[in-house]
């Protein structure tokens, strides 16, 4: 077992009993298992948590549904997610929060944790009912894709969430410069694609970051693209700002030489950028600038995929490839097990704090008394990425290149949510 | 992270879909070239036909206007004996929400032979390689800003017929390359020929800088950017950029970028000037200019025909 918050790195027996975990090692005689999982050879790590996963529900069921994302989510070892409020209708409205809260209970599979639409809408005009919204379940106020133009709105709407402690989930991108298709420089300009310049991610940062001074509003900075960007962070958080980031598993392993001849796979927000921005990307999830590795899983259908570049709608399923993806990078970078899980785990689980509630001091751990969400997985275990391959509803990955697919180590063979076995494998 | 073939050769190296002249050696586009060579005679005899796409069909796949282009590919097509069907796209099934792909799939079911595609998106002519049958060849017609190679080739065609070699040669491309599928492909062919000095010039709205990554030497200064050039190609600026936030008036473009006699006198003494047409007088180009001895325009066209043959020609006698 391998527990990142605490370092605890053991081969260990764990007793589950009410959805709680009630030993870790010495499992006392008198516990009386109904069932027993033999995990020789595998890891047994703290359930996963990623903070960006669309389930397409309400309005985009040719896309996605509940079921098939939700499957796809305990498919790759994700016992808790975050869900964006670019839905149709917007989740703006604690009915609808209440409504996808409710129906992903029944499916008793991930925990769901929606976050609200910052403006009604998702318009940029007009506040949502912040409140009532956190009392239906979200965790956070997000405005997915579409920035806020007014900065008047955006101050306005930092300075309410502040009032209760309530996070902004942004995306750090100006609306007019963010308008391209591929990351400007010289592939864009070579191809004769539209580009989105650096500029259009550290303006929008430098503004989030006046406004965070002046508010005290703390901030998620979602999907990271940039060195230049990872640097801001950096000295934001040297300054003592309330903020923290992520970035995407596309973004740590992808850049935009990987678009080719014009896959519209590698058709992603924000565009993949150059070598020197994946590698600060890496570099600061390792050194803890950036918190967390999302899956930032966005399942497109094959239509609006199979258009040329620039028109095709952005966006991989990507909650199935988290964990070896993550892997992947942590390996590479030579990190220690616990170091990569923690960027999957624990680390995300921070990033959400009290918005979790009593969950918040157990989610994304493995401690005697917390929750039993688990997820064991064979880390030598190797698979082919592939179409077809995926349980979630849209088949487009960066990943799957072709039908020789692309090969990843770390196997999820057991999901646990709450106790109960939502994902078996062999 | 992975590397696939350049879907316009077949695994011998051979021409089987023309969608762009990046990575095509020189001795393919140098085969185009001496092919073209042979179709000139043709299109000179009284009966301007020959046999070698004789009961082939190609449809003319314009998503996008353009009567010009369309045309040079019909008269090319026919000269080849080929049937020709012509579908403005942008009026008929794309207007009714059918998909491209659909609207490939259908007109495949028609057998056709070859597709000749202009399209607004830089790439479709790639997606359109890759899901149509084996057999079906592609010609890209020019796609957004991505590439226009045959009139890429057919601009290589007229600066060899002029200026036989181009190693030893100053090339500029005056005016809005950013937005320009015609400088792109003319950068591709000049690089891979063997251009030792090509020149992008305009202003920084419409010249990036990281073209220097394509090889060319970027120039914000008309008079830098022409002084001893072999060859200028002046680029057609499209209405819509010709006040806003590209550039304020086409006056002010003319002012500093347009070419005049004044500034075509420092180029070389025997520069030709090209340009793709169609033109805009008083614009990008003044008429003593565009109507002058040194200008090739004319000859562009002729050339674009024998160019477009020898492209159709070449890539449907090669196997998939």
């Amino acid at each position: 077992m391998i527990d990142p918050a605490s370092g605890h790195d053991a081969i260990a027996d764990i007793a589950i009993a009410g959805g709680r975990i009630v030993a870790i090692g010495a499992v006392s005689d008198d516990f009386d298992a109904a069932r027993t999982i033999d995990a020789t050879g595998l890891v047994v790590a703290p359930g996963l948590v990623d903070l960006a996963v669309r389930l397409r529900e309400p309005g985009h069921e040719h896309e996605g549904m509940l079921e098939s994302e939700m499957a796809a989510a305990v498919a790759g070892g994700v016992t808790s997610l975050v869900c964006l409020p670019d839905t149709e209708p917007v989740l703006d409205e604690p009915g609808l929060v209440q409504m996808l809260k409710f129906r992903a209970r029944n499916l008793n599979q991930s925990r769901v944790y929606p976050l609200g639409a910052l403006t009604r809408g998702l318009g940029g005009e007009a506040l949502t009912e912040m409140v009532q919204l956190t009392e239906a379940g979200c965790v956070g106020f997000s405005q997915a894709e579409v920035a806020v133009r007014d900065t008047l709105v955006l101050l306005r709407a930092l300075q309410y969430a502040a009032t209760f402690g309530y996070t902004v989930w942004l995306r750090p991108q100006d609306a007019w410069l963010g308008k391209g298709v591929a990351a400007s420089g010289a592939l864009a300009t070579r191809l004769g694609l539209s580009g989105v310049p650096v500029a259009a991610e550290t303006i929008a940062l430098y503004q989030i970051f006046e406004l965070v001074r002046a508010t005290g509003a703390r901030v998620h900075l979602c999907r990271l693209s940039s060195r230049a960007g990872v640097e801001l962070v950096r000295a934001a958080k040297a300054e003592g700002l309330p903020v923290s980031c992520d970035v995407s598993i596309n973004h740590l392993h992808l850049t935009e030489t990987d678009i080719g001849y014009f896959n519209a796979a590698m058709r992603l927000v924000p565009p993949l950028r150059q070598q020197a921005d994946r590698d600060a990307l890496r570099a600061a999830l390792a050194d803890g600038t950036v918190d967390a590795l999302v899956s930032d899983h966005t399942p497109v259908d094959e239509d609006a995929k199979t258009l040329p570049f620039g028109e095709a709608e952005p966006g991989a399923s990507g909650v199935e490839l988290l964990l070896s993806l993550a892997l992947k990078w942590g390996a590479e970078q030579s990190l220690a097990m616990t170091d990569t899980l923690a960027c999957v785990t624990h680390k995300p689980v921070q990033v959400l704090g009290e918005a979790l509630g009593s969950l918040a001091s157990s989610t994304g751990r493995l401690v005697v008394g917390g929750v039993a969400d688990l997820c064991l997985f064979d880390p030598a275990a190797s698979w082919t990425v592939t179409p077809g391959v995926l349980q979630s509803q849209g088949q487009h990955t960066p990943f799957a290149f072709d039908a020789t697919g692309f090969e990843l180590l770390g196997r999820v063979r057991c999901t646990i949510v709450a106790g109960h076995v939502a994902k078996e494998s062999a | 992270m992975l590397h696939k073939r350049n879907p316009q050769l077949n695994k011998h190296g051979e021409l089987i879909h023309l969608l762009s002249i990046e990575g095509l050696p020189a001795a393919v586009l140098t085969q185009i070239l001496d092919t073209a060579g042979s179709f000139l005679s043709v299109n000179e005899r009284e009966v301007k036909k020959v046999p070698l796409l004789r009961g082939k069909s190609v449809f003319n796949l314009f998503f996008e206007n353009s009567t010009r282009t369309r045309t040079t590919f019909e008269i090319a097509a026919k000269r080849l004996s080929a049937d020709v069907i012509n579908l403005d796209i942008a009026r008929s099934s794309a207007a009714k929400g059918e998909s491209l792909l659909d609207t490939i799939a259908n007109l495949s079911a028609m057998h056709a032979d070859m597709f000749v595609v202009r399209h607004s998106e830089s790439g479709a002519p790639y997606l359109i390689a890759q899901h149509c049958a084996p057999h079906v060849r592609v010609v890209n017609a020019g796609d957004g800003r991505h590439a226009h190679p045959t009139q890429g080739l057919l601009d290589m065609y007229t600066i060899r017929h002029f200026k036989k070699d181009f190693r030893q040669l100053t090339v500029a491309i005056v005016g809005d390359i950013v937005h320009s599928r015609v400088a792109r492909s003319d950068i591709h062919a000049l690089t891979t020929l063997g251009v030792p000095e090509i020149r992008a010039v305009g202003p920084k709205t419409l010249v990036p800088g990281d073209l220097k990554e394509m090889g060319v030497r970027v120039c914000h200064d008309m008079a830098e950017g022409i002084r001893g050039a072999d060859v200028i190609i002046m680029l057609r600026l499209q209405n819509e950029r010709m006040s806003g936030a590209m550039l304020p008036s086409s006056s002010e473009f003319f002012k500093s970028y347009g070419l005049t006699p004044a500034k075509l006198a420092t180029a070389k003494p025997d520069a030709i000037v090209m340009h793709p047409g169609p033109i805009n007088r008083g614009v990008e180009i003044d008429s003593a200019v565009a109507d002058g001895s040194q200008s090739v325009i004319l000859p562009q066209v002729t050339f674009g025909i024998a160019v477009r043959m020898a492209v159709m020609s070449i890539i449907a006698g090669n196997d998939a």
